[in-house]
């Protein structure tokens, strides 16, 4: 069902993970990635066919509350744990690329 | 060491005095901190602000709670207004939050009195301690032994008389595990039992907040204290806190316990050892006891391996740089994230997003997280038929006592394997209690495990409390 971790899986992994790794950081967690999910074959021998999957131990479902307006942390509360901030904003490195 | 209803009955009777019992823990923080490297951070300030004011109340005869002027410590994955709140990571290293957990709240309104934030596996991935960032921390039974984790942190400050109690979380197995290795009663709750707003997320769908304590009658305390309902958290069930603790001495008459074969299986011989001497005191203390097998129960670390970090990746894919926590400048917002997460997580937390985000990734979805959640059905099932035949399980915490550090450092298998007993009640959302029984190797305590289905605390409690008596006598 599932064949071996490659080394490229790993580098995409990362990429879409937010996490930049060193040549041997890659080697190394080919490796132990590749024995965990190893591990987690005996599981693909299983014929589970029509089993329904559980996500939650109670099969959450939507909680509401009543729609009445309450205080929540100020504004200048939650900036002011934000790296950099600015006319009432978060602030961060440009988004966009220059214009081709 | 004065128990927690030992300490509270002596403030609240005048006999002794808020502050002098956390003089007497502050002491013993100060003590051995250094050496054990248990509390991150120790709130000595607001901690003599709050046993002041129990200590007045005390005075002006107003009423004090069940855990008046009792020094607790709590895992450093809860949020505490103003006090530094770390996960044991270096992206969070720094960051104050601005409100309260719920249960530092419903803490504070028993009388407790929070005294600092302990040390745990980075983001609570780990089960010795060794993925924190900020060091180890050693096990006050033998320093050259991990206390297990992630809890290890609270475990230690128990088992070193630094408070008689504390409060960790449990995804897999993180408040059992250490409890067996620092030789103190440690409690997985219901799913649901105790309200998560505040305790920073690892696996939305396992995680439970928990007691230590030194006895059985003070998790009980403690774990109906922080219980019941609370609207800020959507999982929290809908209703209030159970009685526990006038269900602790109720004993094991007439109760069916089984003893389960998967759960001894693999582990060492002097835990075995203690499991089934633990299985005798509750047949002598009028417990019918059946063996059973549970095979379903072997899938429980592939499942958890997946469903785990797959949860992870997500709830961990907020730590970017941008809302709190650490930033590391780059050019662009995508540079900026990366180079924050590469320089903010430890390897293992590393390697469980990245397992996760595997897991989840298009073509792997069905093959892994899928097929996980679909093992998780068959466990529950299975439980549900165990439960049938008997009223709780019995097996081990964990396979050994406290193992040395680096003894499995280079294998994160060899690591997780440290869970097999605990994971499936996390699994299950199902509830199950450590309690020290016994010694193995080198004369480190080991741990029972007793396991019931879902709100069983009651009588999980009273079978643990009747295994105390056949240990201690008292």
């Amino acid at each position: 069902m599932t064949e071996a971790l490659r080394r490229e899986d790993v580098a995409h992994v990362a990429k879409l993970a937010r996490l930049s790794l060193s040549e041997e950081e890659l080697e190394l967690y080919t490796e132990q990635l590749g024995q965990i999910l190893e591990h987690a074959n005996d599981m693909s021998t299983l014929d589970l066919e029509g089993v329904v999957p559980t996500a939650h131990p109670f099969g959450l479902i939507n909680v509401v509350r009543d729609d009445i307006v309450r205080l929540s942390l100020s504004r200048d509360v939650v900036l002011a744990m934000a790296p950099d901030a600015e006319d009432g904003r978060f602030a961060v490195p440009r988004i966009m690329g220059e214009a081709p | 060491m004065k128990t927690a209803q030992q300490i509270a009955r002596d403030v609240r009777s005048g006999e002794s005095s808020a502050q002098s019992e956390l003089d007497a823990s502050l002491a013993a923080i100060r003590g051995r901190n250094e050496e054990l490297n248990v509390f991150l951070y120790v709130d000595e300030a607001g901690a003599r602000a709050a046993a002041a004011a129990i200590d007045e109340k005390v005075a002006k005869g107003d009423a004090v709670g069940p855990l008046a002027g009792v020094p607790i410590a709590i895992k450093d994955n809860m949020c505490q207004v103003g006090i530094p709140t770390t996960c044991s990571s270096k992206i969070l290293e720094g960051w104050r939050p601005p409100y309260n957990a719920t249960v530092i709240d419903r803490l504070v309104a028993a009388g407790a009195v929070p005294v600092g934030k302990t040390n745990l596996d980075e983001f609570a991935m780990g089960s010795s301690t060794e993925n924190s960032a900020f060091g180890p921390t050693r096990n006050p039974l033998d320093p050259s032994r991990v206390p297990g984790g992630s809890s290890g942190g609270s475990a230690a400050a128990v088992a070193a008389d630094m408070t008689p109690i504390a409060l960790g979380s449990d995804t897999g197995g993180s408040i059992r595990q250490p409890a067996a290795l620092c030789g103190l009663v440690g409690v997985k709750p219901s799913y649901g039992l105790v309200s998560r707003y505040g305790l920073i997320a690892f696996a939305s769908s396992l995680d439970q907040i928990g007691p230590f304590s030194k006895t059985v009658m003070d998790s009980a305390i403690l774990l109906e204290t922080i219980a019941g309902h609370d609207p800020m958290d959507s999982t929290s069930l809908p209703e209030p806190a159970p009685s526990l603790s006038a269900h602790v001495e109720d004993g094991v008459v007439g109760k069916r316990i089984a003893l389960v074969r998967e759960l001894i299986e693999g582990a060492d011989a002097d835990v075995v050892a203690s499991v089934n001497r633990a299985v005798e005191a509750l047949k002598d203390a009028g417990a019918s006891i059946i063996e059973i097998s549970i095979p379903e129960l072997h899938l429980g670390l592939s499942a958890y391996y997946l469903i785990a970090p797959a949860e992870a990746s997500s709830n961990l894919a907020r730590y970017d740089g941008v809302r709190f926590g650490l930033r590391v400048d780059a050019e662009d917002v995508e540079a900026m994230n990366t180079a924050t997460r590469t320089a903010g997580f430890g390897a293992e937390v590393k390697r469980r997003i990245m397992l996760g985000t595997y897991a989840l990734s298009a073509g792997y979805f069905d093959a892994y997280y899928g097929q996980a959640l679909k093992v998780r059905t068959q466990m529950i099932n299975a439980f549900q038929r165990a439960y049938a035949q008997a009223d709780l399980l019995i097996g081990a915490t964990a396979p050994s006592v406290a193992f040395p550090f680096g003894s499995k450092t280079s294998n994160p298998m060899a690591m997780y394997l440290s869970d097999v007993f605990t994971i499936p009640t996390n699994l299950a959302g199902e509830a199950a209690i450590s309690v020290p029984f016994g010694t193995g190797e080198a004369g480190l305590p080991t741990g029972v495990q007793l396991l019931g289905p879902g709100r069983s605390e009651a009588q999980l409690f009273a079978a643990a409390r009747v295994l105390e008596l056949a240990e201690v006598g008292s």
